[in-house]
């Protein structure tokens, strides 16, 4: 027989355990309050401003060269896009091997080996976009990874370990963005990572570097001074595909909406 | 329970059981849930090193300067100031030693890279001078006539 007094003793009782959120359950680690703390953490940011591009096509070729990726063979760890939007409202848009010789004419690629010529007259806007790996901070492809072969490092930066993949190409496929290929020599996913072996030592990724133009730009956006920081704090930037929740950490000045 | 069923259930303990034996050996000790968390940062920790060590090839115009202070000095006069040494000498890598000459790229089609001129109006392109390979000396390296490190058309040969 219970009393009506013990009846309301564990009604609260009761209450209070269901409403204890689940935190509360976590034991506090002093390591981890203080990781939670550090600004000087390192998150490497990219910038492309496509205002400035011009679609030379010198940072394709200076990352095919560095990160060893076969100079002919159609796969490329960044390429550069060419956007055609025409008066009659089509928007045409080619990236002809990965634009590694820069784009040196007005015939735009259509495939299956077509070209279409545009006239001057017709064009509306034009502009290049430079694309690369997004280094999401929920990347997709390491997600899918069943072996473990695909990772993020402390600093954001999306790295394969070649000794690990066995070539599924799951990570392929689950890349919003098309980023990642076979490596024709390795035979292992492969991608982008912002040059991690010059980041790591203080230089700039080799596009960066080769860039005449400075339309990208690479720092560590945890840092207030530097300036990829700045501008994504203080000026109007935009990302790709930002309906994925992929939270890409390349962003983008005077991107148009044609652009996917 | 009947030996019917515990048998196989041995043949499966075992099997599991080599299997782990299997691992300890093939998975390296640095193999484990790292910074980023289990979703994220499930892998061989050793492997970041291996990405840390790739060599560096283009070493920017700053690598340059130190022997090439002449040519440096005069390209930075000039509109071509802010294209790097590498762009058109090629990658650096462990120049003078190793490679003792670097190879350049006098190619038409490096010029054409930028002085292709393509009508895009809401592009930079279209700011700078440019030619229609078609019509303007189709087929002639552009170093026949142009310097590359003067030029403007002063530095005509």
């Amino acid at each position: 027989m219970i009393t009506r007094r013990d009846f309301i003793k564990y009604s609260m009782r009761g209450i209070a355990v269901t409403a204890m959120p689940l935190a509360a359950m976590e034991l506090i680690k002093p390591s981890g309050l203080f990781a939670s703390k550090d600004i000087k953490k390192i998150r490497w940011g990219f910038l492309v401003d496509t205002k400035k591009c011009v679609g030379c096509g010198l940072c394709v070729r200076a990352c095919k060269l560095e990160n060893e990726i076969p100079y002919d063979a159609n796969v490329s760890r960044t390429w550069v896009e060419r956007y055609v939007l025409l008066k009659d409202g089509r928007v045409l848009a080619d990236s002809p091997k990965a634009a590694i010789g820069g784009f040196v004419s007005s015939r735009i690629e259509m495939g299956h080996g077509k070209y279409e010529d545009v006239k001057k007259e017709d064009i509306d806007k034009a502009f290049f976009v430079p694309k690369l790996c997004n280094q999401c901070e929920n990347p997709p492809c390491v997600q899918v990874c069943p072996v473990g072969a695909t990772y993020q490092t402390a600093d954001g930066v999306v790295l394969v370990d070649r000794k690990w993949c066995i070539g599924c190409g799951y990570c392929i496929m689950a890349c919003p963005y098309g980023v990642r290929f076979f490596h024709p020599v390795h035979h292992t996913a492969e991608k982008c990572n912002f040059c991690y072996h010059r980041i790591t030592k203080g230089m700039k990724s080799a596009c960066v570097q080769a860039c005449p133009f400075g339309a990208r730009l690479i720092g560590n956006i945890n840092d207030p001074n530097d300036e990829v920081g700045r501008i994504i704090r203080t000026e109007r930037v935009s990302v790709l595909k930002d309906e994925f929740g992929t939270k890409p950490q390349v962003y983008y000045l005077g991107l148009s909406k044609e652009v996917r | 329970m009947r030996s019917h069923i515990w048998r196989p259930l041995y043949v499966v303990i075992g099997i599991i059981f080599i299997v782990l034996i299997i691992r300890v050996f093939v998975v390296p000790d640095s193999f484990g849930i790292h910074e980023r968390g289990y979703m994220y940062g499930w892998h061989n920790k050793a492997d970041e090193n291996f990405w840390k060590e790739v060599k560096v090839k283009y070493r920017s115009s700053e690598y340059c300067k130190d022997c090439h202070s002449n040519k440096l000095s005069l390209i930075k006069q000039t509109p071509h100031a802010v294209i790097q040494c590498e762009n058109c000498h090629g990658p650096a890598i462990g120049h003078p030693e190793n490679p003792a000459k670097l190879a350049i790229d006098k190619s038409r089609e490096q010029c054409l890279r930028c002085h292709s001129y393509l009508p895009y109006p809401t592009s930079n392109r279209a700011k700078i001078k440019g030619i229609d390979p078609e019509s303007h000396n189709s087929g002639v390296e552009c170093v026949m006539c142009h310097n590359p490190h003067k030029p403007s058309m002063g530095g005509l040969k």
